[in-house]
């Protein structure tokens, strides 16, 4: 299984094991995503409805003149929508969708900080007993006390948009 | 920044280099004995073989030598050009081409085949002026003769020793270029006896010097039985910068003057360089003497001002992009700053913002001219596409050009090349008749295809016209109706009827050429031609020919919008596609619950609840408007709570995680930083008509 985690890709571990990445909280759960995607963590903007799109990026906000779309993990891992707080900001990452380079903003509750994680502590996710889409989870990395999940991001934009999850879930786990 | 790979550097000037020496013999073409056209591809030639030879393309160079030679044999005038010449050295300039792009495949064979046919033009030119001159004789030479001592090219002019006195300078910068002021000399001492003097004069003081530039400039005083041509030829590669000023001093009757008088002047310019400002002076003042006396120096002249002309800064397209977003954002800001100052009471806010408003909407103003560059740089490519249709044809064809200067967004027209080129076959294969045909019909037998470009309004049309035999509607009909395009019997509009020939997979060629009917080309005409945002226009006359039109709007980052509000949202609905405002009555409203119709001036149009489609979840306004669209013929009325007004929209593309949605084009930024949709009225108008087919049934 952990030659799975390697086979995957992301996160891409330096050499030394170790990788830079930036936390946040949402739902009460940590997440991360590395550092090096990162452009810019912003406040809240005012955000413009797209009518017709998928839930998960149902809006789109002006980004310093750009127009990119706001995706809420909330809703692509199935959970409810929730009221933002004095604390939420959006964290604008830089993804590949398609072969396109993609600016895309995320909705979280709060952004904590930098961390630095070590492979030896990632763990793919177990198959039972986790709340959310395992196919959408890269890897759980132990740190201290709790477990941060390492969301796949490319999976999370591939996947909603055909959403038979378990067509996924083959494709993603052939060894399993 | 990134370093620069030296092979691209090297593949940029390739292409430039291939370009001028393609453009050159196109011209030369037409005018075989246009001896600028001559020099300017030898210097191509020359050029590209150094360049190749420098950066490793030993292929390139070995093979662009070949042609040089030729070429240095027609500026000698021991070949004279040919059209076989001419087309020989073009179709190795391909080779040249695919040399560069692809330096270690196999090409020798192709090579090998060029050459020979080169060799052969060089042969067949050489052979029938001299009757006497045996025909074998040429080729050997040709093959062999690296460089054909230039003595034996003056022999004829006259023998008799002639002193010469030139005076050259070169910029400064020439160094930089790689070129060896000394090497010019050495060649001056090739030709005969040289008597060097260099001027100090424009040496500035020690701390003032840059090592890499060149201060000096040369006197000399030449005693050689060459001709005047021959001492020109010597600075062939620096002429287009340089000041030559050439003096014949006549034939030399007493050999034993010069070496007396020139050890003297040697010596007095060594000694005393404070004197030989005032000895140089004339040199400046003689540069426009010397355009009058020497031809060459004259053609230099002009080719220079030509180079002028053409002066412009290369800056990669990502960067000119920038600068718009730039331009985008600051526009953006900028209104807010209107916004701000227009609710305060604060005049000399306003001031500065009223000045901010203007600068900011100049600035945008030359951003948007900035991209724009004349079509005529696409059109020049045609040149060449013509020239090898002629061949594969068989059939004379001219191609006139229009409108060259008329300027297009870059982007439109990179991406206008393709569909042009499909425009342009289709014309020459299909279009134009062969010419026993265009005999038959009393044409000239030289078909023209015209390409024309013109700005009316906020587009621009560019035209692929024909005087060909023009596109027979019946066939057309037919071959829709045996393809089951339409049904039989189909009411179709002439228009109509001629659009069908874009329509994917439709070729009325009964056979499929090298060049055109698979019915594809006109496919991604349309395609393209859609995709930015323009229309096209068919007009053709049997017997007479056919006329082609896009018509492509100005630019593709700003359009004309109405801003309107559905519940909360704001929306734009590009103003072009925008019919009429009407309000939508309360009765009328009551009453078409039912149906979605409205009746206008007596046609029914259907409407469609924008607050519906998008869900809003708010109340209606109480007084709905109705804002009619229309794509040609099909029109929809879309209801909408508020209209805003007019809005320059700055069209910023939607990311690949909103493809999904067909109702959209784009988006773009509002004054106050917000995001409005744009509305993709084609999608719209499908959908009223979609729910008016609907109705239709259960009616």
């Amino acid at each position: 299984m952990m030659n799975l985690a390697t086979e995957l890709s992301t996160p891409p571990w330096r050499d030394d094991g170790e990788l830079e990445a930036l936390t946040f909280d949402i739902a009460g759960e940590t997440f991360a995503l590395e550092a090096a995607i990162v452009r810019e963590i912003l406040d809240l903007l005012p955000e413009t409805a797209v009518p017709g799109a998928r839930a998960f990026v149902g809006a789109v906000v002006n980004f310093r003149g750009k127009v990119i779309p706001l995706a809420d993990i909330r809703l692509a891992f199935g959970m409810p929508s929730a009221e933002a707080t004095i604390d939420s900001r959006i964290v604008v990452v830089e993804v590949e969708i398609e072969g396109t380079p993609t600016l895309v903003g995320l909705r979280t509750d709060k952004v904590t900080e930098v961390l630095t994680l070590r492979k030896s502590d990632s763990e793919p996710p177990p198959r039972v007993g986790m709340r959310w889409p395992t196919e959408l989870i890269e890897c759980l990395i132990k740190c201290g006390t709790s477990v941060i999940i390492f969301p796949d991001l490319r999976a999370i934009f591939a996947a909603n948009g055909r959403k038979t999850s378990s067509e996924a879930d083959i494709i993603r786990h052939p060894k399993s | 920044m990134s370093t620069i790979d030296p092979m691209d550097i090297f593949r940029a000037e390739a292409a430039e280099l291939l370009e001028q020496i393609e453009q050159g013999l196109l011209d030369l073409e037409h005018q075989l004995d246009d001896r600028a056209q001559i020099d300017s591809v030898f210097r191509g030639l020359h050029t590209l073989k150094g360049s190749g030879a420098m950066f490793g393309f030993d292929a390139l160079a070995a093979f662009t030598h070949h042609c040089e030679t030729a070429f240095d044999r027609v500026r000698k005038g021991l070949t004279p050009a040919t059209t076989d010449l001419v087309m020989a050295v073009l179709a190795a300039r391909d080779h040249m081409r695919a040399l560069v792009d692809d330096p270690n495949g196999d090409h020798a064979a192709v090579g090998a085949e060029l050459l020979r046919k080169l060799q052969d033009a060089v042969a067949g030119g050489s052979g029938q002026p001299a009757a006497a001159a045996p025909i074998a004789e040429a080729p050997k030479s040709f093959a062999v003769d690296e460089t054909v001592p230039p003595a034996t090219a003056g022999k004829d002019d006259g023998s008799e020793l002639h002193r010469w006195n030139i005076r050259f300078s070169l910029p400064r910068d020439t160094m930089v270029n790689g070129t060896n002021p000394l090497a010019l000399l050495d060649e001056m001492r090739d030709l005969g006896e040289a008597d060097v003097r260099v001027d100090l004069s424009r040496v500035p003081p020690l701390d003032a010097i840059k090592p890499t530039e060149l201060y000096l400039s040369w006197i000399v005083t030449l005693t050689t039985d060459r001709p005047r041509a021959d001492i020109e030829d010597v600075f062939i590669f620096v002429m287009d910068e340089m000041t030559l000023e050439l003096e014949d001093l006549g034939p030399v009757g007493a050999t034993e003057t010069i070496p007396v008088a020139a050890p003297a002047e040697i010596a007095a310019a060594a000694a005393t360089p404070i004197a030989v400002p005032v000895a140089v002076e004339p040199i400046h003042n003689a540069a426009s003497a010397a355009d009058k006396t020497s031809p060459a120096a004259g053609a230099a002249a002009t080719d220079a001002k030509a180079h002028r002309k053409a002066e412009s800064v290369r800056v990669p397209a990502e960067r000119l992009d920038e600068l718009m977003d730039r331009v985008g954002e600051l526009v953006i800001a900028q209104s807010r700053l209107t916004q701000i100052a227009g609710s305060s009471l604060d005049t000399q806010l306003r001031t500065v913002s009223e000045e901010m408003e203007r600068l900011c909407s100049e600035l945008r103003t030359t951003m948007m001219v900035l991209r724009m560059v004349p079509v005529g740089t696409l059109f020049e490519r045609f040149r060449r596409l013509v020239h090898d249709l002629q061949r594969d044809t068989g059939k004379t064809i001219e191609l006139v050009t229009a409108g060259e200067t008329t300027e297009m967004d870059k982007t439109v027209i990179e991406r206008l090349a393709d569909p042009l080129v499909h425009l342009v076959r289709n014309a020459a294969d299909h279009g134009l008749e062969s010419p026993e045909g265009r005999r038959a019909a009393a044409k000239s037998e030289i078909g023209r295809v015209t390409l024309s470009a013109r700005q009316v309004g906020g587009e621009v049309i560019v035209t692929v016209a024909d005087d060909g035999r023009g596109i027979d509607r019946d066939k057309i009909r037919a071959k829709a109706e045996a393809s089951g395009l339409i049904p039989t019997g189909a009411a179709l509009s002439e228009q109509e009827i001629l659009q069908l020939i874009l329509q994917p997979g439709f070729s009325t060629a009964a056979t499929v050429t090298n060049l055109s009917g698979r019915g594809v080309g006109m496919d991604v005409v349309k395609k393209t031609v859609e995709s930015l945002r323009g229309t096209i226009d068919i007009s053709t006359r049997l017997g007479e020919g056919t006329t082609i039109a896009l018509r492509i709007p100005l630019t593709l980052a700003i359009i004309d919008g109405l801003l309107v509000r559905v519940g909360k949202g704001r929306y734009v609905i590009p103003l072009p596609a925008v019919e009429e405002c009407l309000e939508l009555s309360l009765e009328e409203d009551l009453r078409s619950r039912g149906r979605s119709f409205l009746s206008l001036r007596g046609s029914l149009v259907p409407f469609i609840r924008l607050r519906e489609i998008f869900s809003t979840g708010t109340k209606p306004d109480p007084y709905q408007k109705i804002v009619v669209v229309s794509t040609g013929e099909e029109r929809v009325g879309l209801v909408v709570d508020q209209i805003i007004g007019d809005h320059q929209t700055v069209i910023k593309s939607m990311s690949k995680l909103h493809d999904d949605v067909a109702t959209f084009s784009g988006a773009t930024i509002l004054g106050d930083g917000g995001v409005a949709l744009i509305l993709d009225v084609a999608n719209l108008v499908a959908a009223g008509r979609e729910q008016e087919a609907q109705l239709r049934a259960t009616a």
